[in-house]
């Protein structure tokens, strides 16, 4: 059976190149970072290199790169570690209505622990707009988190922006740069913010590792407490291989960056106009032209996404989905829902990620499969035929 | 994805009674598409026994194989049998649902009470104490079925 991944928003592969440079430090290089021989320098000596080029990738020092476990522990670490650190000063934090669950769900529990969020509204685009963070802003405010792109709709927000309006007020400013990092071209100096959160198996490195950029001379509380590793901020003995191969994946996402985003749009640009001229009734979500290069957003309408994505499965096909149906708690996307989609639509929910291994050949098989099983799913669908009877009844 | 038994695959992939009745005796719809899932249930009536039953859904995976299951369990039962019908064994007869899909067996099951409702208002007859009566029963399965019940 023909096979094609479109969901790297759930994970990217791990290209061939990270996997080898990985592999000595399970075999041979498997010495302690913190001990004083030679297997803890080979060790160390791999992190370092692996800091440096991660550094590079978002034009940071080395040592404002601390290793994480994951994206979701760097945005963790950014939100509580930031909040409590400056707690003194005020206790109100801002975020966006679709922020992942890693600083929607931390903000939670700062709000529990006595700290004050206000949630910005976002646009039908999924924009946050920098007049709204304005707006949100309050003397005691010592917080904002938004996100540099929403993975789910492929918005890209405006950061720079942002930044200003943030800087103005004396607030840190931290943004989660799990879905562009490796992805678009990201220079921390010209963003001007103070943290920022990466994920390697978003850009093709292993699961299980991620980074927050710190700015040099920013204060934050530890989330584990223990030895010394990442100059105390981040306890534990540090997971080598992984990061030797967060360090490789970012080292080649840095070199082919731009061939790998004219790839990437060009397979994308080719699924939005495909898919939106064969199947009617089909929304693009998200923003049309500040989206990621791999993002190709929808709601199918009639319809709902897990039905979709189990005839897509048994078509070879792997892609995502925002609906209720979909979600373990049985809750439609909050993103879709933040930007104002009602929730029968949202329930058409389906997304394809594209990644660099992704073809031409995948795209067209995608728009080959699809419409028969949206066609499907409509013939099975109530609404589908209310639908029809209200369109005979016009004419 | 939830993991689903083969049987509500077959079901999904393949599901039976698909479609409307025109003149149907009786017609039943529950759930909203706010809500994720609606389904509508349409049976035709004859000497007191499902002669015909289809349906539409929109839904997810669970859905369909439900309203699929469902449709086949009532075909050619009387209305009495086709009343017995319930969420759980709705779920039994597709080898198990996955506990955060329990509440789609409900629907089909809810669906097809109110399709025999709706045929039964029809004919003039009074259908409030008829409803769900066999969930009453002191049985294993009824006390089962109230665990299921609550998650409406």
């Amino acid at each position: 059976m023909k096979k094609a991944y479109l969901d790297n928003i759930a994970t990217t592969l791990v290209l061939p190149e990270v996997l080898e440079a990985m592999l000595p430090y399970f075999r041979d290089v498997y010495g302690n970072p913190a001990s004083l021989h030679d297997w803890g320098d080979g060790a160390r000596e791999a992190i370092e290199e692996a800091r440096g080029q991660v550094a590079a990738l978002i034009g940071s020092r080395p040592e404002e790169i601390i290793f994480t476990g994951s994206g979701t522990e760097a945005n963790n670490f950014a939100i509580k570690g930031l909040a409590q650190a400056q707690q003194s000063r005020g206790k109100h934090i801002v975020i966006s209505g679709i922020e992942h669950f890693s600083v929607l769900h931390s903000a939670k529990t700062l709000e529990k622990r006595g700290f004050e969020v206000t949630r910005i509204p976002v646009d039908r685009h999924g924009l946050v707009h920098p007049d709204a963070v304005a707006k949100s802003l309050r003397e005691d405010t010592i917080l904002v988190s938004i996100m540099h792109a929403n993975s789910e709709v492929g918005t890209i927000e405006p950061i720079a922006e942002i930044a200003k309006v943030v800087k103005r007020a004396g607030a840190l400013f931290h943004t989660d740069a799990v879905a562009t990092g490796g992805t678009i071209p990201i220079d921390v100096k010209e963003l001007e913010v103070d943290a920022l959160s990466l994920a390697a198996n978003q850009f093709y490195g292993p699961k299980g590792v991620g980074a927050l950029w710190l700015r040099k001379g920013t204060r934050i509380i530890p989330l584990l407490d223990g030895g010394v590793q990442e100059e105390g901020r981040r306890a534990g003995t540090e997971n080598v291989p992984a990061i030797v191969g967060m360090g490789k994946a970012a080292e080649l996402a840095r070199q082919g960056m731009s061939p790998r985003t004219a790839h990437l749009s060009r397979l994308r640009d080719r699924l939005i106009q495909g898919l939106i001229a064969t199947i009617d009734h089909t929304i693009l979500t998200g923003h049309p032209g500040q989206r990621l290069p791999g993002n190709a957003s929808f709601c199918i309408e009639f319809i709902e996404g897990e039905a979709m994505l189990m005839l897509l499965a048994s078509e070879g096909i792997a892609a995502s989905s925002g609906s209720a149906c979909t979600s373990r708690a049985l809750k439609t996307s909050h993103v879709l829902t933040a930007m104002g989609i009602p929730p029968e639509i949202a329930q058409g929910s389906l997304l394809f990620s594209l990644g660099v291994d992704n073809t031409e050949e995948d795209v067209d098989y995608v728009l080959e499969a699809l419409p028969p099983i949206v066609d499907r799913l409509r013939q099975m669908s109530p609404l589908y035929g209310k639908f029809l009877k209200s369109q005979r009844g016009v004419r | 994805m939830p993991v689903y038994s083969e049987k509500v695959m077959d079901h999904f992939m393949k599901p039976r009674n698909v479609g409307e009745i025109e003149n149907a005796d009786g017609v039943g719809e529950v759930g909203n598409p706010v809500c994720g899932d609606m389904m509508t249930f349409y049976i035709k009536v004859k000497d007191n026994r499902l002669s015909d039953v289809k349906f539409k859904t929109f839904g997810c995976g669970a859905a369909i194989a439900v309203s699929s299951i469902a449709s086949e369990m009532a075909m050619g039962k009387t209305l009495e049998e086709a009343r017995k019908i319930t969420p759980s064994l709705v779920a039994k007869e597709l080898e198990g649902l996955p506990k955060n899909k329990l509440h789609c067996s409900n629907l089909g099951a809810q669906a097809l009470n109110k399709a025999i409702d709706n045929y039964l208002e029809r004919q003039g007859q009074k259908v409030t104490t008829k409803r769900r009566k066999n969930e009453n029963e002191p049985t294993a399965r009824g006390k089962r079925e109230k665990a299921v019940l609550p998650l409406l």
